[in-house]
């Protein structure tokens, strides 16, 4: 696969110069099962896009592309070299304090005063030395979140990772999740199933079936149009009666 | 066996409590208080009634002292060893020797536990031959270790590095297999590099397992040590025990039976404290707060 930091004057030079990422003619494979095949995707600087999709469509296998995590069978992959990502679960270190887990692979030097920061960005900022097990999910989810924004990237992976919370706070980590993503501008792709999320949250949003990218929508000026929600739902295969009344 | 031991006693201590407050809510404070000590009172009247017997039944002559040393006469002569200070040097040699042992077999098994854990080139050489002879008890090498080794020191440190290495590898080896590798991917997205991320994640997802190892290793080094000082000591708890036979002299041989007690005893201790130190982030080792 090819991965490589593009490097500031030849991006510039080049027509793509707001790309942070391109995807070009994707091909991935388990085993016998095609699951991506001629996928193309472009995500610009500081853009916030969606990924939709029924379970099992390739979604995550498509992020975890883009984080270099698995190997490609064909096409191209130009992404930021050290991505952050959030997963649906927290992937908090047990054995280590919060201000330990967020400071994971900084350097040593500033590590605690940084990641002190990023606790009291997400809201913990009193709570350095407590243990992952003495948080509930949401919280332990903030940590996560602090944990990836903390390495500054240029690209932020989010893989689900408000769906094993209940519905009141996924909508407070909607507004958190916003507040950061306007404070550090990093190009976000978002994996999830919830129509609404992506709606609430995306400048772009992307369904995928099939193995590629099936339907696009920018959502800018006119969020949480109904319109846009049973056009998303159709999309999905959600009958639109059923939709509506939903 | 110590995790068993470790959780049942608190877990019986809150079935009496529950049992007392069930038997009278309206019970005052001081009371209920009362039968939560009771229970614990009770707990080591058995015992001291028994040790009292074995007294009284000395005293009055129906146990030969010969069979079996009223606790009274034990008691002095361990006083009477240590002033002269013969305990002291026997119980060192045999502290001595466990330690020696322990830290032979413990590195070796460790380093090996590390190596399989790691590498699966590593698994395939090594891991069936070890396992091949841990089936062996390894006290049934005993005499071809006297054959190798005579019955110096180092038949006796090489019998408790023995016993000790299988936990050690075991443990060590299983640890590093059961660390999540979510964590661990986790880490090399987080940029982690390789000797960051055994130092980070591996090596303490790992120390449950390892520390399980180090205190069945501890109880193994304890049996060698006893198995190998009754043969052709010349210093030793075990040597003190197979001299006073010589002698007829039960108490200096109960005595004896006491310290290994005693021991095996202070090594679970220290076992625990280990684990309630690096382990305080584990919630079945977290003390309560």
């Amino acid at each position: 696969m090819t991965l490589h930091v593009p490097s500031p004057p030849l991006s510039i030079s080049t027509p793509s110069s707001r790309a942070a990422v391109v995807v070009h003619d994707l091909k991935r494979v388990y085993g016998e099962r095609v699951v991506i095949d001629g996928l193309n995707l472009h995500i610009e600087r500081g853009e916030f896009v969606t990924l939709l999709g029924e379970s099992g469509c390739g979604k995550t296998t498509l992020l975890r592309a883009l984080a270099g995590l698995d190997p490609i069978q064909g096409g191209r992959v130009d992404a930021p070299r050290r991505p952050a990502v959030v997963f649906q679960e927290h992937r908090l270190l047990p054995w280590d304090t919060l201000w330990r887990n967020v400071a994971l692979g900084l350097p040593t030097a500033d590590a605690r005063e940084r990641a002190a920061a990023a606790l009291a960005e997400v809201g913990l900022g009193g709570r350095l030395d407590d243990w992952p097990r003495n948080l509930s999910g949401g919280q332990a989810q903030r940590v996560a979140l602090a944990r990836a924004l903390v390495q500054k990237p240029e690209l932020l992976l989010l893989d689900e990772p408000f769906a094993s919370l209940d519905a009141l706070t996924r909508i407070r980590m909607h507004d958190l999740v916003r507040e950061l993503v306007s404070n550090h501008r990093p190009s976000v792709l978002l994996v999830t199933h919830d129509v609404d999320e992506a709606i609430a949250l995306a400048d772009r949003i992307l369904v995928m079936r099939g193995g590629a990218i099936a339907f696009e929508h920018r959502t800018a000026g006119n969020r949480a149009a109904p319109l846009t929600r049973t056009q998303l739902l159709a999309e999905l295969g959600v009958a639109s009666p059923l939709a509506s009344g939903a | 066996m110590s995790t068993v031991e470790r959780t049942a006693a608190p877990a019986a201590f809150e079935h009496t409590h529950e049992r007392a407050v069930g038997a009278g809510p309206a019970l005052p404070m001081r009371l209920r208080k009362l039968r939560g000590h009771g229970a614990l009172v009770l707990s080591w009247a058995a015992p001291v009634i028994l040790v009292l017997a074995w007294e009284v039944l000395s005293r009055a002559g129906w146990l030969s002292p010969q069979v079996l040393p009223a606790p009274s006469k034990v008691l002095a002569t361990a006083v009477k060893l240590a002033r002269t200070g013969s305990l002291i040097q026997d119980l060192g040699a045999s502290l001595l020797r466990a330690s020696a042992g322990f830290a032979i077999g413990g590195s070796i098994a460790f380093a090996l536990g590390i190596l399989v854990g790691f590498s699966r080139i590593a698994e395939a050489a090594i891991d069936r031959s070890v396992q091949m002879v841990r089936a062996i008890p390894f006290l049934a090498l005993l005499p071809l270790v006297i054959v190798w080794f005579g019955v110096g020191e180092a038949q006796k440190i090489f019998l408790v590095a023995l016993g000790v290495s299988f936990p050690i590898y075991i443990n060590t080896t299983l640890g590093i297999r059961q660390v999540d590798p979510k964590l661990v991917e986790l880490g090399k997205i987080q940029g982690l590099g390789s000797l960051q991320l055994i130092r980070r994640i591996i090596l303490p997802g790992a120390l449950p397992s390892i520390l399980t190892g180090v205190r069945y290793a501890l109880a193994s080094a304890w049996l060698a040590l006893v198995v190998a000082e009754t043969i052709g000591a010349q210093s030793g708890i075990g040597f003190l025990a197979m001299d006073a036979r010589e002698f007829l002299r039960t108490d200096v041989i109960v005595l004896t039976i006491l310290i290994y007690a005693l021991i095996g005893v202070a090594a679970d201790a220290i076992a625990r404290f280990l684990e309630r130190r690096l382990l305080a982030w584990h919630p079945n080792y977290a003390v309560a707060r």
